[in-house]
């Protein structure tokens, strides 16, 4: 489903080239579920942002479901990102101003999906994540725990086939973060291609595919 | 995205800030309030103006001794320009569709009866003075249809010359002196009140030839012509004309039909007004410039937030249209209020000073509502674009 070949990242800060990325080569499978792990700075984030289309590598080639993607305009990659990847934040990106259901609302409101269609998947994920109870509060009115369900939810809601998640439980305590990754994990079973990045080996231990990044590299790759 | 969404999400977003979006809207709103207010002013002044030259009627046809150049001024008294005379006014009586050519002469005399003098202005006229201008008589009659180069000494009134020279005694069939000469009184006018600063009423009427006579002048000042409605001007010109350039060898005459000087009235009018709506503009572009300033802090603080709609598929087009929709309700909002506020206050001084002329066309309120749109539109065209460029990871890590 996902190829990279020769992946690059390089940063330039001041007269300094930082390479986030340095040559990695990765093949995901459809129905994945991989987490990467690695030191702080070792490119995890990068490698993220790079698989879900939101950073450029300087360097090597990128193949999504059979495309390759390396090389398509903004509007075209806005397009993919909408249709076919899911992403998780660290703090949740919820926008304030709007209700639970209206942030899960959101991609498909961009999506110019139809009132009605909308009111049904809505209702669908509502119930999906256990937020049905939730629906009309705003972000500020939920727990981090719930934050993270929404912002789940608004990832699953259309139905994209890549989720990709960096620290999701980074905010949480402890128990709640087991709780949103056993609802990741849902996602994963009901076919959806997971990658996790995390820093807690007891999360990152629960994936089947274990990636350890260092120093831009791909260190290990467990199954 | 669908229009209903869109307008949804604009105004969830500008909702989210009520008091800021409320005083950034108040910005618009007075400037178009001062717009709506001024133009009507202007407006008013323009109604009112032109319905105090048309109150005789909009068939009036001024014939005027020298030639007047395209624009401009009078040629002067060349040697060629022969005087305008009465046997010219009974002459045009006869021209086609024409109803009354009445001569006239004007000047500044002094009236004296019992003791008591004034100094009135005097019109030398026509048995038909009242006719072209439409007024009615008080008392007696008008200046009778004398032989018009032996009239006799015969005077009619204003009403105000009246009751300041008669006080409540009845003036007819009095005796008067006029620039010295003496006149019987043989009518009193209805009063008639100011017109454009002329008061109607402080006058007295003599026969034409007289009046030429007392300032010894050989020429009218005016041939005043009314004409059948409904006739074609350009045809009624034209007779007057042909029958003048036949007894005057040459066109040393001007003719003015009411209708081009109120042409020319009203161009002078309209710029007036849209001199005073572009005052009222500049608050506008303040009130523009409130928008701009908004935007901007509007964009730095969702720069997360434009960061992750554009993570979740929107296209940069999409904040762009986002943010110029902001802008665009912000001044629509702003605009709306003000044409209610400044309504409100035309209303109200129309109520307080109703001497005052006032009016708003809609067509005004509408041209003001889309000028206010194009303000935002234009305000928010440099903080959309930024938000529209923002790079999706910068601005997601961004807070
Ligand atoms: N926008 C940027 N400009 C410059 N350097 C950057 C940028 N983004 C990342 N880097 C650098 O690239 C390297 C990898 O960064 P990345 O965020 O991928 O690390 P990470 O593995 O996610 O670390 P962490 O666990 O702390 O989140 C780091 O050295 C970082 O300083
Ligand atoms: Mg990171």
């Amino acid at each position: 489903m996902i190829r990279l070949t020769g992946i690059a990242r390089v940063f330039r800060v001041g007269d300094e080239e930082v390479h986030a990325l340095r040559g990695i080569n990765l093949a995901i499978e459809q129905g994945e579920y991989l987490s990467i792990m690695g030191p702080s700075g070792s490119g995890k984030s990068t490698l993220l942002n790079v698989l879900g289309l939101l950073d450029r590598p300087n360097a090597g080639r990128y193949e999504l479901n059979g495309r390759d993607v390396t090389h398509l305009s903004d509007d075209e990659l806005a397009r993919v990102r909408r249709e076919t990847i899911g992403f998780i934040f660290q703090s949740f990106h919820l926008v304030p101003r709007l209700t639970a259901g209206q942030n899960i609302e959101l991609p498909m409101v961009l999506a110019g999906l139809a009132p009605a269609e909308r009111r049904r998947r809505l209702d669908r994920l509502l119930a999906d994540y256990g937020l049905t109870a939730r629906a009309d509060h705003r972000p500020a009115q939920l727990s981090g725990g719930q934050c993270q369900r929404v912002a789940i939810a608004r990832a699953m809601a259309m139905g994209p086939t890549l989720i990709l998640a960096d620290e999701p439980t980074g905010n949480l305590d402890r128990h709640t973060g087991q709780e949103v990754m056993a609802v990741l994990e849902r996602v994963h079973q009901d076919g959806g291609t997971v990658a996790v990045v995390t820093h807690d080996p007891e999360i990152g231990a629960r994936a089947r595919r274990r990636l350890r990044l260092i120093d831009g590299e791909i260190a290990e790759d467990k199954r | 995205m669908i229009t209903r969404d869109f307008i949804a999400f604009t105004l969830a977003a500008l909702k989210a800030h009520r008091l800021r979006t409320a005083l950034t809207a108040l910005g618009i709103a007075v400037g178009i309030a001062s717009v709506i207010l001024l133009t009507s002013i202007g407006e008013g002044l323009h109604r009112f103006v032109i319905s105090e030259f048309t109150q005789f009627g909009t068939n009036i046809i001024s014939i005027t001794p020298g030639r007047i150049q395209t624009h401009g001024a009078a040629l002067g008294a060349v040697n060629t320009v022969r005087p305008l005379g009465i046997d010219d006014a009974l002459a045009l009586r006869h021209a086609p569709r024409v109803q009354v050519a009445d001569p006239l002469v004007q000047g500044n005399v002094e009236v004296v009866h019992a003791g008591k003098s004034r100094r009135v202005t005097l019109f030398g006229t026509g048995p038909d003075f009242t006719k072209a201008l439409s007024m009615r008589m008080a008392g007696g009659e008008y200046l009778p249809p004398d032989d018009p180069h032996a009239a006799r000494a015969f005077a009619v009134l204003g009403a105000k010359a009246a009751t300041e020279l008669f006080g409540a005694d009845n003036p007819l069939g009095a005796r008067i002196r006029i620039g010295g000469e003496r006149y019987r009184v043989v009518g009193v006018m209805e009063a008639r009140g100011q017109i454009l600063g002329f008061d109607m009423d402080d006058i007295v009427m003599i026969p034409v030839a007289r009046a030429l006579d007392m300032f010894n002048r050989e020429s009218l000042m005016e041939i005043r012509v009314t004409y059948e409605p409904t006739a074609p001007l350009a045809e009624v010109e034209a007779g007057l004309r042909r029958i003048l350039l036949a007894r005057h060898g040459a066109e040393d005459f001007t003719i003015t039909p009411q209708q081009k000087m109120l042409d020319v009235f009203g161009t002078i009018l309209d710029a007036i007004t849209f001199a005073v709506a572009a005052i009222g503009g500049i608050s506008l572009v303040v009130g523009g410039i409130g928008i701009l300033t908004i935007l901007t802090i509007g964009v730095a603080e969702r720069t997360s937030e434009i960061g992750l709609l554009r993570a979740i598929g929107a296209t940069q087009r999409r904040i762009l249209l986002l943010f110029l929709g902001e802008a665009a309700v912000l001044a629509a909002l702003g605009g709306a209020a003000g044409l209610a506020l400044g309504w409100s206050i035309a209303l109200l001084l129309e109520f307080a000073f109703p001497a005052l002329p006032v009016h708003t066309p809609w067509f005004y309120a509408v041209l003001a509502e889309l000028s206010a749109i194009g303000i935002g539109l234009t305000a928010g065209v440099a903080p959309a674009r930024r938000a529209a460029r923002l790079d999706p990871l910068e601005a997601l890590r961004g807070e």
